[in-house]
């Protein structure tokens, strides 16, 4: 059984200028232990299906249209606010993408992180003192008891996403998601964080949602991947075997994005053009107009995900070039 | 930033109230109205022992002179008013009414402003609009009116419901500031952060975000302390304050005031100093306290 289960998810928001299909029939799983990376650009979508994850959608505006989310094969969209408040930061925590604003400027660090154990646990004041200068030690805060009546602004980035991550497993939750967390750090303060939560992670068994736009990243954390595109993923496949041979050619476009250090390169390859307007209504596959395999069939009708390999295998593609697992990226270049 | 640095500019302490009160300390207008509202608290408290005759007592005659609106003299620093009572004593003893009413007035427009603007900040939608509408009414009206209008209705001018009237019209401009605090700080991060780890909303709402504005509210609330001993006075002066024989410094202007033209200046211009040396203050002290509390702008 899976810890979460996803399926064809739905998160819209009703804005004056239209309806925007922020999240569109997105459907994935995470294993018990299991990392899952989710990638993409800005406005993808990756950040909007986390927050409807966690019901923390800035209501009346986003609400959730279609789809389910079983969580330990409860469904979290049926559950009451309240209900709703006892699995976060509990069951599912979050850790957010800008740790120099997460956190309360008027609050000092131990009581920040003191609160959900307080919250869900009962804890007397005493005892969840005690338990979060644990939790501090490994995280790898020095001077937990000291640290803990600081207030946030006399610490470091990378302390704060320690602060963070902290307050994010002091409850030990079965799911983690992690939005970003190091994209406001610079990359040796990264690298220390990554390498934190893949250690926690090994400890405590929870599983973790990484979402991010580097691929890096994920090479580093992930499990599995899923390959967002405008709303939609598009991709699915273990994390070898998609750095080895990305399918969708918007993956590709991605892997060939990235710097090469053992080779001379002129210039840094993109993709052309930008992420199309959620408001939009695109004919076909999303990402045709910006795609160098595009054929007319891209341009009528969207395709499908298509199962890949043996069934069972949790591998899919969203796209024309692999119906029938035909892979051809040679032909209808352009 | 290092991971180890330490970007904490003020030293060793972690206060964020100490860091403020250091910053106040170098504002010299704010420590004037923060040591003339001492002195003014001073006074207040020590009012019986400070004041050289009873404020009540009608003086006939002192050392042989006629006691009647008596001109400033070294037995009566500030005169005598038309029944022979000392303006002076007067004056030290108008302090507490007037305190008292600054005071509890902002109480009450605290207690009603804060949750009403901390709902419709936060909440926002329907309950916006119900609240600031209600603002808006009373905004509406000129505050003294409405003041006068409630005093009247209740058909009582004692000092409880000259501070409550008072408070029921005062409280729309701290709603005002929560209201526009809260509708910032509700998307901040910390917010969202607060709501993942599964706070209930009120928690939320008075443990996270109303810390974060106690700030503006404080300065809006000490500014407000100026007007409303304004206004107390306004309304004794108008007969609606404090009634006779109080020593209300409202009441000591309106009732020599007749006396201006015809040169016993005295009965009216001591209490009307002392309004313009209170409110001075509180102005000194709430401009101090918003340069020395806007903690985010200045880093």
């Amino acid at each position: 059984m899976s810890l979460l289960r996803v399926n064809d998810l739905k998160t819209y928001f009703d804005t004056d200028a239209g309806l925007v299909k922020a999240v569109d029939g997105v459907s994935f799983s995470v294993e018990q232990g299991e990392t899952l990376g989710i990638v993409g650009e800005s406005g993808c979508g990756k950040s909007v299906l986390s927050l409807s994850v966690m019901g923390l959608l800035s209501e009346p505006s986003g609400f959730v249209a279609g789809g389910d989310i079983l969580f330990e094969d409860t469904d979290l969209l049926r559950l009451s606010e309240s209900s709703m408040c006892s699995v976060r930061g509990n069951r599912i925590s979050m850790i957010f993408q800008e740790p120099m604003t997460s956190l309360n400027p008027v609050m000092t660090v131990g009581e920040q992180i003191m609160e959900p154990l307080i919250v869900h646990r009962g804890m007397t004041q005493r005892a969840a003192f005690g338990e979060t200068v644990e939790m501090l030690k490994r995280v790898r805060i020095a001077e937990p008891a000291q640290r803990m009546r600081e207030y946030p602004h006399q610490l470091s980035g990378g302390m704060r996403q320690r602060v963070m991550i902290a307050m994010g497993l002091v409850c030990s939750p079965s799911l983690l998601i992690a939005d970003e967390p190091t994209t406001a750090l610079d990359v040796t303060v990264q690298a220390q964080i990554l390498r934190l939560m893949n250690e926690l992670k090994s400890v405590t068994g929870s599983s973790i949602i990484f979402i991010t736009h580097d691929l890096g990243v994920i090479a580093q954390m992930a499990e599995r991947v899923m390959v967002m595109y405008a709303g939609r993923a598009v991709e699915n496949r273990d994390v070898g075997p998609l750095f080895k041979e990305p399918l969708h050619p918007y993956t590709r476009g991605l892997l060939r994005s990235i710097p090469l250090f053992c080779e001379k390169q002129d210039r840094l390859s993109t993709i052309p053009g930008v992420v199309p307007s959620p408001l939009k209504k695109i004919d076909g596959c999303k990402f045709h107009s910006r795609c160098g395999y595009a054929f007319d069939r891209c341009r009528s009708e969207e395709p499908p995900l298509f199962r890949l390999g043996a069934p069972g295998k949790n591998a899919s593609v969203r796209c024309w070039l692999h119906e029938n697992g035909k892979r051809d990226f040679t032909e209808g270049r352009r | 930033m290092t991971e180890n640095g330490n970007n904490n500019d003020s030293g060793v302490t972690g206060n964020l109230w100490y860091e403020a009160w250091l910053r106040f300390r170098r504002n010299r207008l704010a420590m004037l109205g923060f040591f003339m509202i001492a002195a003014l608290l001073g006074v207040a408290v020590f009012a019986p022992r400070l004041a050289p005759y009873d404020p009540f007592k009608q003086l006939l005659w002192t050392e042989g002179i006629k006691a009647k609106l008596a001109a400033p003299s070294p037995d009566h620093w500030m005169g005598t008013d038309a029944y022979g009572r000392d303006i002076m004593s007067r004056v030290i003893h108008g302090s507490r009414l007037s305190l008292q009413i600054g005071l509890l007035a902002t109480v009450v427009s605290l207690l009603i402003g804060v949750p009403l603007g901390a709902m419709a900040g936060y909440f926002g939608g329907w309950v916006d609009d119900l609240i600031s509408w209600f603002i808006n009414v009373i905004f509406a009206f000129p505050f003294m009116l409405f003041v006068l209008a409630i005093v009247a209705v209740l058909n009582n001018p004692s000092m409880i419901v000259v501070f409550t009237a008072i408070g029921l019209v005062s409280w729309v401009s701290i709603a005002r500031v929560t209201r526009a605090q809260f509708m910032s700080l509700r998307e901040r991060e910390y917010v969202e952060a607060a709501k993942a780890i599964g706070l209930p909303t009120w928690t939320i709402l008075f443990k996270h975000i109303l810390p974060n504005t106690l700030a503006p509210v404080i300065v809006q609330a000490t500014l407000g302390i100026g007007s409303i001993i304004l206004t107390e006075a306004g309304l004794a002066f108008l007969g609606f304050g404090a009634q006779p024989p109080a020593p209300s410094w409202g009441l000591m202007i309106s009732d020599g005031q007749q006396y201006l033209a015809t040169g016993q200046w005295w009965w009216a211009l001591f209490p009307g100093m002392a309004i313009m040396y209170t409110v001075l203050a509180f102005n000194f002290l709430g401009d101090g306290l918003r340069d020395a509390l806007d903690v985010r702008l200045k880093r």
